[in-house]
């Protein structure tokens, strides 16, 4: 209580602080006022680095445009409830990075600009952008609340000495593959495959992806929340077994939250991740291009496709504008610049990812062979997280359902059908009703 | 609120110390009655803006559908007339339910924890109080945790709970060899504990401060004439230290209760985003009510059932306690 509270406090005291500067920028010309703030995603290995990538390119904007822009770095951990609270007190940055997975629960409640054909025009056109990417821009069939800015996928990264010393020559392609390699390398210590049981986001991004597998979705057709469908429990129930059965992911990694399956990787104790863009984590922790290999995400049998061949969700970054923006043309501007081939290409190399840009894909730098994984699998067997306003809840409440089956799998407590049930029964319970 | 509800406490010793002091003239009455009145506004001023207008807005709120739909412009929220607080204590829903739990949850870490630093508190401070050579170090040393920013302090504890390469367990399983294999602290069922000893470690040091404050009271004499006429320790502390201790205790123990039942950030730094059942406070179960599932109505309307359970609590406490001490007195 006491939080809400200071939550209460806070926003009116961040409002205070908004307008003061809202008055600031203003003063050179209602019109055209000269400054901008921005929001960005961490998208590097740590605040300071996404400072340096962000900053020259803001220069180069204000040089191009004469409109400064003031850029805040913020950690994914806060990131949701500074967005939440700029919407409650209508005070909040101009333009800002959203997680994509995000839109539809930030488009309804109406803080975004809605992207219609004029704004769209405002930036080059709305077929500059892939189309997989669009689809996770909103709910379908209203205006798009952002646009893509990096795009990325989920792929399978292996760590090519513990590959080596355990004579493993190929790399998994299918879940029996995953766990048959998975069981070679568990032994003295060492693991297979290293999950981020306790991140609740990642944990909904996997479920999804095997609930696709198995031909299930967390939401009907209509938007209503269906958790407990046999493909979603039998999802949760495959994902959590990694550990619980099959024993090819170290219990301990039931409490990990902050990407230390990474650095267990780089360390040689966890041999393989799936995980989205981690290069550049790779590389801060010390490893070569050269220690690790990547392939496509597993999927049941054969070669990834769609429907029930998906093998990774459409992950990325998406970029919006604040309803309450003072400057619009001015925001508009600087997401044009943003998603110009020139910044989509630099900015995309800088963080690994893809561009959600069509003409900047073609870039040669792109052709890497990590990349192609990645431009495959968007292009062909990638799908969108469901774009539905209750999004947002269905990844906490089904992340945190998740969270607890891989605490009793690590505390040696039994993973049956009926404790799945049991646990995302509870989480439907949870979600508001409509 | 733990302020407003400690200040009437206050009054009474200052009230004591007035008739000390010199009648006040009656002269220039006006101005005497109204500047008590314009040194507080300051404090009136903020008390308003920091608790109570907040709280008051936290109580309209609770009667509101305030979902993600209407954030941006809470007017626009329609009226939920009692549904936010009837959902809450459905108790056979699973809303109400994990309220519940929650609660009790919340209620047995208060009893042990508040037990416990009270404990470990008055302890130290009877043993601190007699002289001896590096007194004055172990005092400021058992008032470190209490200096330390709670931040800080907690992201510390979590490392030193993470089950691979936490000191816990490194002392716990790989140095004194307990248990088959490394046990979990953060997540699970030993999540309740962890919290428990992060808690008394936090607080304990107040406890042990208010208490040694309170023992400089004690007149020496007392215990002299004590153990002259054969009084032993134990029977000291029994006979002398603890009734003298009453009223500091009463306080104590209120504030005690009420920072912990209330404390937030403790296992929102420990467990992050989802606590595990085991440890899933009351604050911290509001705040995913609210602030994770965005419905800002229930989310109040659990914090003001909160409220109103502290102060009747608190009320009731008083009442016994002061009314125990009037009897005593006389």
């Amino acid at each position: 209580m006491r939080r809400i509270r200071a939550a209460v406090t806070g926003a009116v005291t961040l409002s205070l602080a908004f307008t003061a500067t809202a008055c600031g920028g203003g003063e050179s010309g209602q019109a055209t006022p000269k400054t901008l703030t921005y929001w960005a995603t961490n998208q590097g290995s740590s605040l300071e680095v996404d400072k340096k990538v962000l900053q020259p390119e803001l220069d180069q904007f204000e040089e191009e445009t004469g409109i400064k822009v003031k850029l805040e770095v913020i950690p994914w951990s806060d990131l949701l409830n500074r967005i939440l609270t700029a919407t409650t007190s209508g005070q909040g940055p101009d333009v800002l990075n959203i997680g994509n997975t995000w839109s539809a629960s930030l488009q309804s409640t109406g803080a975004l600009l809605p992207f219609d054909a004029k704004n769209f025009e405002a930036i080059g056109g709305k077929d500059r952008f892939v189309d997989s990417a669009l689809g996770s821009t909103g709910t379908p069939g209203q205006d798009p609340a952002a646009v893509p800015l990096y795009s990325m996928a989920y792929a399978l990264y292996y760590n090519k000495h513990m590959f080596k010393a355990a004579g493993i020559t190929e790399p998994p392609t299918t879940w029996d593959e995953v766990i048959a390699t998975g069981k070679k390398l568990s032994k003295d210590g060492k693991w297979g495959l290293g999950v981020e049981g306790s991140n609740l986001s990642n944990n909904i991004h996997q479920v999804f992806v095997l609930a696709k597998q198995h031909g299930a979705d967390f939401f009907t057709a209509d938007g209503k929340a269906d958790f407990t469908s046999d493909g979603a429990v039998a999802a949760v129930k495959q994902y959590v077994e990694l550990m619980a059965t099959q024993k090819i992911v170290a219990p301990g990694n039931a409490e990990y939250a902050q990407n230390q399956s990474l650095s267990d990787f780089a360390k040689d104790r966890t041999a393989m991740v799936l995980w989205q863009t981690p290069q550049q984590t790779f590389a801060s922790q010390g490893m070569a291009p050269e220690d690790w290999g990547v392939v496509p995400a597993p999927v049941p049998a054969g070669k990834p496709g769609a429907g029930k061949q998906t093998n990774s969700m459409v992950a990325g970054i998406n970029m919006a504008v604040f309803k309450n923006t003072k400057n619009l043309d001015g925001a508009l501007k600087f997401v044009k610049f943003m998603t110009s081939d020139e910044e989509q290409i630099m900015l995309n190399k800088a963080y690994g990812s893809v561009p959600p840009v069509k003409s900047a894909q073609q870039d040669p730098g792109f052709s890497d062979p990590s990349l192609t994984v990645i431009r495959d699998t968007l292009a062909t067997s990638a799908a969108a997280l469901p774009q539905v306003p209750e999004e947002s809840q269905f990844e906490t409440v089904v992340g945190t359902a998740v969270k607890e089956l891989f605490a009793d799998a690590a505390a040696g407590r039994p993973v049956t059908t009926e404790s799945v049930r049991a646990k995302l029964e509870k989480a439907q319970q949870q979600m508001p009703k409509k | 609120m733990t302020r407003t509800a400690v200040a009437p406490q206050r009054e009474p010793a200052v009230r004591k110390a007035a008739p000390g002091g010199a009648p006040a003239p009656r002269r220039s009455g006006r101005r005497r009655i109204a500047l008590p009145y314009l040194l507080l506004l300051p404090a009136l001023l903020l008390e308003l803006l920091v608790h109570l207008i907040p709280m008051l807005m936290g109580i309209g709120m609770s009667f509101k559908e305030l979902t993600q739909f209407y954030i941006r412009d809470w007017s626009a929220a329609p009226w939920a007339g009692l549904d936010n607080f009837a959902v809450s204590i459905d108790f056979d829903a699973p809303v109400g339910q994990a309220l519940l739990r929650s609660f009790l949850t919340t209620c047995l870490f208060t009893v042990l924890s508040v037990a416990l630093c009270w404990f470990l508190g008055t302890a130290a401070a009877i043993f601190l109080q007699e002289e001896f050579r590096g007194r004055g170090i172990l005092r400021t040393l058992f008032l470190v945790p209490y200096a330390l920013p709670v931040y800080t302090a907690v992201i510390t504890w979590a490392f030193m709970f993470q089950r691979d390469n936490g000191l816990i367990n490194h002392v716990l399983h790989d140095q004194l060899g307990i248990g088959d294999s490394p046990a979990f602290w953060l997540i699970g069922d030993n999540s309740f504990w962890s919290l428990l000893v992060v808690s008394v470690w936090k607080g304990w040091p107040f406890a042990f401060l208010t208490v040694m404050a309170g023992l400089q009271n004690i007149p020496r004499d007392m215990y002299e004439a004590a153990s002259l006429d054969g009084a032993g320790v134990l029977k000291q502390i029994r006979h002398i230290t603890l009734p003298s201790l009453r009223p500091v205790n009463q306080i104590l123990v209120l504030v005690l209760f009420l920072w912990t039942f209330n404390d937030f950030n403790t296992p929102f730094v420990l467990f992050g985003e989802a606590a595990p059942e085991a440890a899933d406070l009351i604050s911290l179960h509001i705040y995913q009510s609210s602030f994770q599932t965005w419905n800002f109505g229930t989310g109040s309307a659990m914090s003001v059932l909160l409220l109103l359970f502290l102060l009747v609590v608190t009320g009731v406490y008083l009442l016994l306690t002061t009314r125990g001490r009037k009897t005593s007195d006389v």
